[in-house]
């Protein structure tokens, strides 16, 4: 295979979930090289590991992300093309680390104080890794203070809060105060199921995303 | 007491209770605290809230349970009170609805999924057999798995229940609309899907709860009804969607505006009415002067 055709097939394996030859899944793939066998032939046959990232990787969680907001797939569908893009990832942190291939920026995420929800968190900084971002996930119940220890370490960083339950609405207006009150310049982008675009002119908070993909949409936004 | 099932078979339509949660809010409840400590903390407020809805007029009520697996009490550092916590809630609803109304114990989700590798359908059977035998002994009647997204967790909880207790078992999801091809939950299962998949395993009463207000449910009960003439229907919906207003989150719907919905509803094939989030006795009193005209 050429260099093309490879980076076409991680791109195909990451949209339909084929993490490698050993899963059996999806059925139509069975016992084919997955992301992770086609990854590692790319960089042994010298194809730009930035490649892998930009035409594979961010096109296919694309896809996968419009997909999830069009609604013609759903959370499982979602998970399964994110461990694809994880298997094919791990090959191209060495490349990350040494600065050989740039990410867009850093976006740090987390589940503010008081919610225990993950889920809607954990599919937002998937897709927003695989968008090309250096995703920092700080996890459940995080309060302002751990946020903004984090957002210390590189201040151009975007924050995304998620927040499951009308109940702790009322703390992610309090964190985002307290970040804001410290970092006016910082950017801060809300999301989960209660939340809306007049609850986030409410509280100050600069961005709002109703699913993964207007997540990606505004750091983009960022980004050029 | 004639089971629900059975009521339902001989034409009867039952009403259900509403909110437990937004109503634990108004009473105090804290944001990150344990709802469902408050059965042994404050068992005079839970069971304010249970006798409010047997006064409203309804059939059956739930229990204080909803987040009462080890999964969830384990976050609050309570996964040695299960057993407790379970049995208190049963207990409570059981000295509200008295002999002759039905105490469903409430059985949510877990917030983990198999497919992460963060659990197994063992896990979960495990947990949900624990939750359902403290309810069954607290005196529960029957068993509501509900907001279920995930067909894998709610079998497995369903399971745990038919095996381990004497209690009629009902089973609702949560669907959304998804654009022209129907309804979905959140994993994507279609209202068919469960159907075919609740009833095969001995399901008694099947549904839908919470979601975004009882228009979408009629919806959703044509989409059983397409696949299953008989199996008894339940719906629980939210008083509409959530609405952030002036530092409060309020569900919008009034007693009245869902009123309007129901007689279709049933008409559709809905056998018990209820309510989720953001209903209030009141709506379920006006829901019940309708049914009963």
């Amino acid at each position: 295979m050429n260099s093309n055709e490879l980076l076409e097939k991680i791109r195909e394996c990451v949209e339909f979930g084929k993490v490698n030859k050993d899963v059996p899944y999806p059925p139509n793939m069975k016992g084919m090289d997955g992301a992770d066998e086609l990854t590692k032939m790319a960089l042994e046959q010298g194809v730009p590991p930035a490649d892998i990232l930009n035409e594979a990787l961010i096109k296919a969680m694309e896809r996968v992300g419009q997909k999830f907001t069009d609604k013609k797939i759903f959370v499982p569908q979602m998970l399964i093309a994110a461990k694809a893009m994880n298997a094919s990832m791990v090959h191209l942190k060495p490349f990350f680390q040494s600065g050989q291939v740039q990410r867009k920026g850093k976006f740090i995420i987390g589940t503010v104080a008081g919610d225990l929800h993950d889920i809607g968190k954990n599919l937002v900084a998937m897709i927003v890794e695989g968008a090309g971002w250096e995703v920092v996930d700080l996890g459940v119940d995080v309060n302002a203070q751990k946020f903004i220890q984090t957002i210390e370490e590189d201040k151009k960083a975007v924050v995304g809060l998620s927040a499951l339950l009308t109940t702790t609405m009322a703390s992610m207006k309090s964190i985002v105060g307290d970040i804001k009150a410290k970092y006016p310049d910082v950017r801060l982008i809300i999301g989960g199921a209660p939340i809306t675009d007049a609850f986030r002119q409410e509280i100050g908070a600069d961005g709002y995303a109703a699913d993964p993909q207007g997540a990606v949409a505004y750091l983009n936004n960022i980004a050029v | 007491m004639t089971a629900i099932a059975a009521k339902i078979q001989s034409g009867k339509i039952l009403i259900s209770d509403g909110a437990w949660g937004t109503f634990l809010q108004q009473k105090g409840l804290a944001p990150g605290e344990c709802p469902e400590l408050w059965n042994i903390t404050h068992p005079n407020d839970v069971f304010d809230i249970a006798k409010s809805y047997i006064d409203a007029g309804s059939d059956m009520i739930e229990t204080n349970s909803f987040g009462g697996s080890s999964f969830k009490l384990t976050a609050y550092g309570l996964s040695d009170k299960v057993y407790e916590i379970n049995k208190a809630a049963a207990e409570i609803s059981r000295k509200a609805a008295g002999t002759n109304r039905h105490v469903l114990g409430s059985i949510g989700p877990s917030g983990k999924m198999i497919m992460m590798g963060d659990i197994t359908y063992d896990d979960f059977y495990e947990a949900f057999k624990h939750q359902a035998i403290a309810l069954a002994d607290g005196g529960a009647d029957a068993m509501v798995v509900e907001t279920m997204s995930d067909l894998d967790e709610a079998k497995a909880a369903v399971h745990a229940c038919l095996d381990n207790t004497n209690c009629e078992v009902i089973c609702t999801m949560t669907f959304e609309k998804s654009g022209d091809s129907g309804f979905h939950t959140m994993m994507g299962v279609t209202p068919a899907q469960m159907t075919e998949e609740l009833v095969a395993l001995g399901t008694h009463i099947i549904g839908a709860n919470c979601g975004n207000g009882i228009q979408n449910m009629i919806g959703i009960v044509q989409e059983i009804r397409k696949v299953n003439k008989t199996i008894p229907i339940l719906i629980h919906a939210n008083a509409g969607a959530p609405v952030y207003k002036d530092g409060q989150t309020i569900f919008p719907e009034t007693p009245e505006q869902m009123a309007e919905f129901v007689k279709i509803l049933i008409d559709s094939g809905a056998n018990i009415i209820g309510g989720c989030c953001g209903t209030t006795p009141n709506h379920i009193r006006k829901i019940a002067q309708l049914v009963r005209q």
